[in-house]
């Protein structure tokens, strides 16, 4: 088993023709991934890659059946993108578009509360992998290898290496959940090692975090709560310097909480495994699991 | 993206947020205008610079005279401010902003946020307004009240009454501040701002509540897709770092530091790694840089050049993990870089990826004085090794 993706998911792209959309659509074919349409208003009824393509996402999803979409339109349009799939009857989207402006996103959020079996993946993030299944996201696919273990990553090519290091010791990988680096976005750390947890074949989790916010303290909460699988964690940014600033705001609201030395105490406190070099992931966790 | 104090009380103004009354100055001359237009015998003139902390630093002044006007206005003009928000070469100021002097009878502080972690705009205020708010928010924190805005709601009265009452304000103040805070969140949404700050946030003698400083940073995904042409217009190249300006203008993301090895790296996440690493074992880096992800030769060149353009780099570490780029391509970048920069201090590079062995070999094979890597490690270990050689 997986998380959240598998052989059968039938998989469609908002921005299907544009440069990006066609590029990584390529892609993910060759992979094996059931891409079963497109989206790009205006163009419904033409076909792109061999596959046809639709006005709106609800007509995608009424033809296809489609349950999970990947979105490649440009910022100012991505918000308006996952509403649409949301609506449409889309249930797993992942969004890789970067720079969506941050209001965007907050309402966004809040309008999911209504939907509740949908799931949104980043936005500002490579995607989510189920190696040799299905890749709906922008990551090499060569790199990944099916295996035990479970990643999930708030850094693009940063989870990359955590990858890589899982397939050169021999582990594999489960399911790969890039989060996004964005300040609001969907599915959380938490959210995603809930799925871990409960999936037969994730043997243990590998977790990449960055400075800033308190997303992992609230991952580091939970592991120690819920989670009996052994979980390797790496925070990138202990050197990163404090970034300028104007006005005390955000120093105020982070009561100078999220920098990379709390993320690695609070993991630590919580039975976490944590390594201070990406490079020394994929040895820790071979180490963990015997 | 930051605005300048004059430039944020310009959009107070269109949202019914009271500000004193006053105008920015770009001469003592105008200074002076400003002065004479504004009448009573005090004003105060303030050094517009996209930092905070200025009245610590000097770069506020409250004059008694025309004349004083004059000479502090000519004294500041010119100069770079430093203060404790800034680097130690401080911000130019070619600006000054003059303002009615006004009868103080207490500082608040209010602001407001996107934050993170409730995914919501929260509002921030205190009765301890004024410099000392971040010693205030880390030793007594009770004395910050915050309020979190539901985004399908919007802010409501009672939040306002909730942040007035708290403040120790009477009936008619916490009125005038659900004025100011409704005025906030209208501007905050329609103009994508990602921090708003009135510090302080003064009760005049009468009573009245005054905006005395005004902060905004504005979302620069909202500017990047468009939708906020007024805004982008009060961009001030001046205030930002030079290199940074620059890296901008080639999609580079760049902050320079104050160690010896420079790195180059694809992903924010793996070059903060990188930079993690070159610490773990003993080195310093020069600067962050993230090369993004569509690395290509003329973007490779142009970090290069970036990188180099710092006396105090003396080896330069290349970590690039090629996801869909293939290696071989990135390989070609770094070749052409290295031939048309002319660097003359220890390469290292770590590839990673589609068609590595390829890229690899190209390095290899280029006749270049490039070190090769195996990982992330082994990278910073070489780096660091060949610096301390060269030194």
């Amino acid at each position: 088993m997986s998380i959240l993706v598998d052989k059968d998911t039938k998989v469609i792209v908002q921005g299907f023709t544009g440069k990006q959309g066609t590029f990584h659509a390529t892609q993910a074919l060759e992979y094996g991934t059931r891409i079963v349409g497109g989206v790009t208003p205006g163009r419904g009824g033409e076909t792109h890659l061999d596959l046809p393509i639709f006005n709106t996402v609800k007509d995608a999803v009424r033809e296809t059946g489609a349950q999970a979409s990947m979105i490649y339109v440009p910022g100012g349009f991505a918000a308006d993108a996952i509403l649409e799939a949301a609506e449409g009857g889309i249930k797993v989207i992942a969004c890789i578009t970067e720079g969506i402006p941050v209001l965007d996103m907050l309402k966004v959020k809040a309008a999911l509360a209504y939907y509740d079996d949908v799931r949104l993946i980043g936005p500002n993030c490579p995607g989510i992998i189920t190696p040799d299944d299905c890749k709906i996201g922008i990551m090499p696919g060569h790199i990944h290898q099916k295996g035990r273990i479970g990643i999930v990553s708030r850094s693009g090519t940063l989870t990359y290496e955590a990858v890589k290091q899982t397939t050169d010791a021999g582990l594999g990988q489960s399911t790969c959940v890039g989060i996004g680096g964005d300040p609001i976005q969907g599915m959380s750390f938490v959210d995603v090692l809930e799925l871990f947890k409960d999936d037969p074949q994730t043997e243990g989790v590998v977790m990449v975090g960055e400075i800033g916010g308190t997303a992992e303290e609230e991952a580091a909460e939970y592991i120690r709560a819920h989670v009996n699988k052994p979980v390797v964690a790496y925070i990138a940014g202990v050197t990163a310097p404090p970034g300028k600033r104007m006005g005390h705001a955000g120093a105020i609201i982070s009561g100078g909480k999220g920098t990379a030395d709390d993320k690695f105490g609070a993991l630590e406190k919580a039975g976490v495994a944590t390594v201070r070099s990406p490079a020394e992931i994929g040895e820790r966790m071979k180490a963990l699991l015997g | 993206m930051n605005l300048h104090e004059y430039q944020s009380k310009e959009l107070f103004s269109e949202y019914s947020i009271p500000i004193p009354k006053g105008d920015v100055a770009a001469s003592a001359d105008e200074a002076v205008a400003v002065a004479d237009k504004l009448g009573g015998s005090v004003w105060v003139v303030k050094a517009q610079v996209h930092a905070g902390g200025r009245g610590k630093a000097g770069g506020v002044k409250v004059c008694k005279s025309r004349d004083e006007v004059r000479e502090y206005t000519q004294s500041i003009l010119g100069t770079r401010l430093v203060t404790h928000q800034t680097d130690d070469k401080g911000m130019p100021v070619n600006s000054v902003m003059v303002e009615q002097g006004l009868d103080i009878q207490s500082e608040l502080y209010l602001g407001a946020l996107v934050d993170r972690s409730s995914k919501r705009v929260v509002f921030m205020a205190s009765a301890a307004g004024g410099m000392d708010i971040e010693e205030v928010a880390a030793t007594e924190p009770e004395k910050i009240v915050t309020v979190a805005v539901n985004p399908v709601a919007g802010l409501q009265a009672f939040q306002c009454r909730q942040v007035g009452f708290a403040l120790g304000l009477d009936g008619n103040q916490v009125k005038q501040l659900a004025k100011v805070m409704d005025g906030l969140y209208r501007l905050f949404m329609a103009r994508d701002l990602s921090l708003i700050e009135i510090n302080p946030l003064i009760v005049t003698g009468e009573g009245e509540l005054l905006a005395l400083d005004a902060k905004v940073n504005v979302d620069d995904n909202a500017i990047e897709v468009g939708r906020q042409k007024a805004i982008e217009a009060m961009y001030d190249p001046s205030q930002e770092d030079p290199t940074e300006v620059e890296a901008a203008e080639h999609n580079l993301n760049y902050i320079t530091l104050d160690g010896n090895i420079g790195c180059m790296v694809n992903g924010a996440g793996l070059a903060m790694a990188t930079m993690d690493v070159v610490k773990v074992h003993g080195g310093e880096p020069a600067n962050f840089l993230d090369v993004g992800g569509g690395t290509n030769t003329e973007r490779v060149t142009a970090a290069f050049k970036l990188i180099l353009s710092s006396d105090s780099v003396e080896g330069v570490l290349v970590n690039i993990f090629g996801g869909i780029v293939r290696c071989d391509m990135i390989a070609e970048g770094i070749i052409a870089a290295v031939k048309e920069v002319g660097v003359n201090v220890p390469v290292v590079v770590r590839l990673e990826g589609t068609n590595v062995e390829q890229g690899k070999a190209m390095l290899r094979d280029s006749g270049l004085d490039l070190i090769a890597a195996d990982d992330l490690s082994d990278a910073a270990q070489k780096m660091v090794a060949a610096v301390g050689k060269a030194a």
